[in-house]
């Protein structure tokens, strides 16, 4: 394998990627990389989803989790379309990088730093569509934020899932806080946060992955890089090939995966989070993904990208691959496939009776919780 | 009892918040081993030790966020920056992030952060180690903000700011720091003064002031000179920007019928104008004379030789003779 500075020297104009698969690499924090072990280059012959020491409903759960993310993403945008819901901030494309992290985490013990692009994590960890859906039109009992942020921008608090803002990468100095918090009581508890290939060009994600890299954090760093920030493709916003290459400045391990690829996502996150556990550290994983949608609803796409690229993205799509795997595995027929397509359109259908019917947010709410109210922490 | 300066006053109140709740933590650049420039961590990484007492990079939205997450996570962070004029770049951290948490999450989660930063000039400071921000943090509901005069405060506000549920901007005028005349007897051991409390520290007749900080002392003195020529001046101490004590304003304002804010921070867009558009709203037609503003001149800083510097500070001559018109209106 080539240096990932050679890389980066040679070829700068290769994201996103278009046809070539993206090739699994671990930089070491001297900057020395490494071949990660694929799965399918070993020669064992149990399957890669028996290696990684997944069940089948293992497998089951994680596809339920990839479709119910994209059947709730476009129904959402058909509420927009109808004029149900005024924004829309979509992770359609990306499911599978997030439902292989939700996977990875011990939900409701780590704590999660997501970002506003986090629906497919959101639901995985088990924010219900229903939820979700009282949080995308705004009502009274949005979990989130009872109405008062925009869509998508997550938090709950049962699930340790901390409250997403709008400004990119400030949560990731935060998810340090919270790595620096689970150091000094010495407990046991991971810290993930998420950000796009956007947020890493803001000083916090340097600061950030400085801060938790120096105390040895155990804190996952994940970037879903998409190809675009709004509009401007990674080629405009760095000069390196890859972000993870950062992590050799930070002493810290990089890691590359195709964020397309449920399991080898799945196992880029358990090795992260096993390595944080033992407290030797955070880890920057870069994720290589791509967003169908226009960055949101305020946004068109055709300004800066064309059609046949979005196709091409579409053709490798993360739910269609996981579903072809299972079906080569002999874990799935189409015949299930489609009862579970079924389970999740009924489950949105669900969510949007329950969540069009429940009240708004009244206005006399307005000056709750600016601060603490009597006898409240 | 014994005397203190603010900046034992400070240091005490950190002490003994720290052996009361662990969870209670410092965090900023040279807060460790040198004990903060302005010393006042010192010796607390002695008894409490490094993860404690933390020594950061030179990153200021960092110290925020970090505070903030820890925080988020049940720590009680006191972060310091080491001036208020190096702080910009955790603004972003403070007022979009701390001071949103509450609401934004409709009150799922909260960020009990102490912001602290010494701020303001008249010690040469030049126009990057005297500013004074807390109108820029005052504007911010979601955020409380303490400004405190005396050593007594200090202690016990920062002891209150500490404990306090949600983000405080704990602001110390580092010309009060170690000013002899500022000493002042102070108890040992617990106590709080609440915050959002202001303190009426002199009793008049004929005028009120309202200042904080440095300028609180330089209008006590003014306010001395005034009584000896025969004017009575109130002084209030406001303690506390947010929440503000209109109460304790607008009763002083309805005694005297005439009132003056004094800040080194400069006139326009300053905290002043909003303790003057609360006095013509709410006392208006007690008053008789326009309300007075004192305030450093709009120059974009402080500049640091000494006959610039002193032409920018308001001190006790410049108080005293708008006292005078004021009070002669």
């Amino acid at each position: 394998m080539r240096s990932t500075n050679e890389t980066a020297a040679k070829d700068r104009s290769n994201i996103p990627p278009k046809s070539e698969a993206v090739a699994p690499q671990v930089i070491g924090p001297q900057g020395v990389a490494n071949e990660a072990t694929a799965p399918e280059a070993t020669a064992s012959a149990a399957p890669r989803w028996q290696e990684l020491g997944l069940s089948k409903n293992d497998l089951r759960e994680m596809y339920y989790n990839l479709l119910i993310a994209r059947t709730l993403d476009e129904r959402i945008w058909l509420l927009n379309r109808q004029g149900k819901t005024a924004f829309v901030i979509s992770c359609a494309g990306q499911e599978a990088t997030q439902v292989g992290f939700a996977k990875a985490l011990q939900v409701g013990h780590d704590i999660v730093f997501p970002y506003y692009r986090s629906l497919a994590l959101t639901l995985a960890m088990g924010m219900t569509p229903t939820e979700v859906m009282l949080h995308q039109l705004s009502k009274a009992e949005d979990p989130s934020s009872g109405g008062r942020q925009m869509p998508s921008h997550f938090g709950l608090a049962r699930l340790n899932m901390v409250s997403v803002s709008s400004p990119v990468a400030t949560q990731l100095t935060q998810a340090a806080g919270s790595g620096y918090a689970s150091k000094v009581k010495g407990d046991d508890k991971v810290t993930y946060t998420f950000v796009g290939d956007g947020g890493t060009s803001k000083g916090d994600f340097h600061e950030a992955l400085n801060f938790a890299s120096i105390h040895s954090l155990p804190v996952v760093f994940v970037v879903e890089n998409n190809g675009y920030a709004i509009s401007v493709p990674v080629t405009k916003q760095m000069h390196i090939k890859n972000i993870a290459d950062r992590a050799v400045a930070y002493g810290m391990p990089g890691v590359v995966v195709d964020g397309n690829d449920l399991l080898e996502v799945y196992r880029v996150a358990r090795e992260a989070t096993e390595r944080a556990r033992r407290g030797e550290g955070p880890t920057l994983v870069e994720a290589k993904t791509y967003r169908y949608r226009p960055h949101s609803s305020s946004d068109d796409d055709r300004a800066y990208r064309t059609k046949e690229e979005v196709d091409e993205w579409r053709h490798k799509d993360p739910i269609s691959r996981f579903e072809r795997y299972l079906e080569e595995q002999g874990l799935i027929t189409k015949e299930a496939e489609q009862s579970v397509r079924t389970r999740a359109k009924q489950a949105v259908d669900e969510a949007q009776r329950y969540a069009e019917a429940a009240p708004n947010p009244t206005p006399d709410t307005i000056m709750r919780y600016v601060y603490a109210e009597e006898g409240q922490q | 009892m014994p005397v203190k300066t603010v900046l034992e006053a400070v240091r005490e109140a950190l002490f003994e918040e720290m052996r009361r709740d662990e969870n209670v933590f410092v965090l900023g650049e040279d807060v460790g081993q040198r004990g903060g420039v302005f010393r006042a961590t010192e010796g607390l990484q002695k008894e409490f030790g490094e993860l404690r007492v933390l020594d950061t990079p030179l990153a200021e939205s960092a110290i925020a966020g970090v505070a903030i997450g820890a925080a988020v996570r049940g720590m009680r962070p006191v972060a310091e920056f080491q001036f208020a004029d190096f702080i910009h770049p955790a603004v972003e951290q403070i007022i979009d992030e701390a001071a949103r948490f509450r609401y934004r999450s409709n009150n799922a989660f909260s960020c009990p952060v102490v912001f602290r930063a010494p701020y303001g000039g008249g010690v040469q400071g030049g126009m990057y180690h005297s500013q004074s921000v807390e109108a820029m943090f005052a504007m911010w509901p979601g955020l409380k903000v303490v400004t405190p005069s005396f050593p007594y405060d200090y202690k016990g506000l920062l002891k209150a700011a500490i404990r306090d549920n949600d983000p405080v901007v704990f602001l110390e005028h580092k010309k009060t720091y170690n000013f002899p005349s500022i000493k002042q007897e102070i108890p040992a051991g617990d106590y709080i003064v609440p915050l959002g409390k202001a303190n009426v520290v002199k009793e008049g007749t004929k005028l009120s002031v309202f200042a904080y900080g440095m300028m609180l002392h330089q209008s006590l003195q003014a306010a001395r000179t005034l009584e000896a020529e025969g004017t009575s001046v109130e002084v209030v101490d406001l303690r506390t920007l947010r929440p503000l004590d209109k109460e304790t304003i607008l009763n002083s304002v309805r005694k005297t019928g005439r009132a003056m804010i004094v800040h080194e921070a400069n006139l326009f867009g300053g905290f002043g104008g909003e303790i003057a558009a609360i006095i013509a709203e709410e006392a208006f037609e007690w008053l008789d004379a326009p309300v007075r503003r004192v305030a450093g001149p709009d120059v974009p800083g402080m500049p640091f030789a000494l006959p610039l510097e002193e032409e920018f500070m308001p001190n006790p001559a410049k108080i005293a003779q708008a006292m005078r018109q004021l009070a002669a209106y």
